[in-house]
């Protein structure tokens, strides 16, 4: 059966992925409409910047963070200057790495719907004398709809099967840094089989389930356009 | 013409089947446990100088050894970090010839200078944040530092402070890097990654958890290994083991010493 440890393990790890989500689609709005319009040259660079969370390993981002995060590193140097404390070994730290990691999951959704609106629903709208601030509101956010699903659950759902950046700089502390994944590593390397077989399940069931949605609500969204 | 056409179908094979069969001089494979690893290196090195053998060596964590060993994994001897696993090896008829090649060192390490006094007070004062340690659920100097605080008296209340790492390794990593201010850690890594005057540090005594017995195994029928294992058990490979920060278990000094 799920011990404490386990609920408090599930439980911050949908708190970590949920607060993540939420601020990487902040983020991820301007900068995804950005790098949809900009004809600017150094569209390339924060292209290629967005994408390297995919495919750098997650250890080097780790070590880089723990790095970044100590009280030597640039992001430690500035917590101790505004009279903070270093990152390393807590819950904001994770998130934190969370945002990185997570990035192009929900920056390239939202990049892509905003490409596919074009230019023309916005510049018709303009001709009917709305604002910037309500074509954006108005027009892009809603024909953007399935891209904030996609990127919502994509980013979810990578957060919360997030492990080798928790695993370089979270110190494993229960109830602050202690994933799920980082549990189901324990229960596997001491041979706890059974409780490792369980929290598995359970984080394969919750991201099949999100993954399900996704899906079928796109799908959804396109019969109903149609 | 046809001669000729012969002969180079014959280099060509040869050239196929020098890749496939081991030279004259061969190989060993060896799993070996993280900590240990610089040490084995060493070794290693020297033994391939006299002997002309090659030692190759996988470091890395004895759990992900021992699951890949049980599963087939090519290796020809194991230095592990424990004597549990090497038991349970050769209890499942994969392995022989255990002994204790080497007895880890706990120590309290900062790199900050004079931060740990020489009898360690600053752990109930606990004047830090983060006090890294390995997961002792993994590691066995991760369960010698719980066994060191919980004998101190100090292994609840230091709960909030403490950082686990995965292995003895990343506990060094934590350290190292500042994140942590002090941490437990291998006296090997200390010695050999920072000097012993790099910062502060705390040698735990001995008495103050069981010994860290540190086993290899022989996993196959390897003359090589057998050989490099022989070395390894010898007056030179027992001074390098000493020079890298391990104890030497009692009973191979006593039979080295039979052997003079």
């Amino acid at each position: 059966m799920l011990t404490g440890d386990d609920f408090t393990a599930l439980w911050l790890t949908l708190r970590l992925a949920l607060i993540t989500t939420l601020i990487l689609l902040l983020i991820g709005t301007p900068l995804g409409w950005w790098l949809a319009r900009t004809r600017s040259p150094a569209r390339a660079v924060v292209d290629a910047i967005v994408t390297l969370p995919l495919i750098l390993p997650p250890t080097v981002l780790g070590f880089y963070l723990l790095i970044a995060l100590g009280p030597r590193g640039p992001i430690g140097k500035l917590m101790l200057a505004i009279g903070g404390q270093p990152l390393a070994f807590t819950f904001a730290g994770l998130v934190i790495g969370s945002i990185i990691y997570s990035l192009p999951f929900v920056v390239r959704p939202l990049q892509d719907a905003f490409s596919n609106i074009g230019r023309r629903p916005l510049e018709v709208a303009a001709t009917l004398g709305a604002s910037p601030a309500d074509r954006f509101l108005t027009v892009a956010l809603p024909l953007a709809r399935p891209g904030y699903i996609t990127a919502t659950v994509l980013g979810f759902a990578h957060t919360l099967g997030e492990f080798g950046v928790v695993l370089m700089i979270g110190g494993n502390i229960p109830g602050a840094t202690q994933v799920l994944s980082i549990s189901i590593y324990d229960h596997v390397e001491t041979l706890q089989y059974g409780r490792a077989h369980l929290l598995s399940g359970i984080l394969l069931g919750i991201s099949f389930l999100l993954l399900l949605s996704v899906y079928a609500l796109n799908r959804h969204l396109r019969v109903v356009k149609a | 013409m046809c001669f000729a056409g012969y002969k180079l179908r014959l280099a060509i094979a040869a050239f196929i089947l020098s890749g496939l069969q081991p030279l004259a001089a061969g190989e060993a494979r060896i799993a070996v446990a993280a900590n240990f690893a610089p040490a084995l290196r060493a070794i290693a090195d020297n033994f391939s100088a006299s002997s002309g053998h090659d030692i190759v060596l996988s470091p890395g964590s004895t759990g992900k050894h021992y699951a890949q060993i049980i599963n087939g994994a090519p290796f020809d001897a194991f230095f592990a970090a424990d004597a549990a696993r090497p038991m349970k090896l050769e209890q499942d008829g994969l392995a022989e010839g255990s002994y204790t090649y080497a007895i880890g060192r706990l120590v309290l390490w900062s790199p900050a200078q004079g931060l740990i006094d020489p009898e360690a007070k600053i752990l109930a004062i606990a004047s830090f944040r983060f006090l890294a340690i390995a997961n002792p659920e993994l590691a066995p100097y991760g369960k010698a530092a719980q066994e060191t605080l919980t004998r101190l008296g100090l292994w609840e209340q230091m709960q909030p402070r403490l950082v686990r790492g995965e292995n003895i390794n990343q506990a060094f990593q934590f350290v190292a890097s500042g994140n942590a201010e002090l941490g437990f850690v291998a006296k090997s890594q200390l010695k050999n990654f920072r000097g012993m005057d790099a910062g502060s540090y705390w040698e735990v005594p001995a008495e103050f958890h069981a010994p860290i017995e540190q086993q290899a195994v022989l996993l196959s029928d390897s003359v090589i290994a057998r050989a490099f294992m022989d070395y390894v058990k010898s007056a030179a490979g027992r001074d390098l083991i000493s020079q890298y920060g391990y104890d030497l278990p009692m009973n191979a000094q006593a039979q080295t010493d039979a052997d003079r």
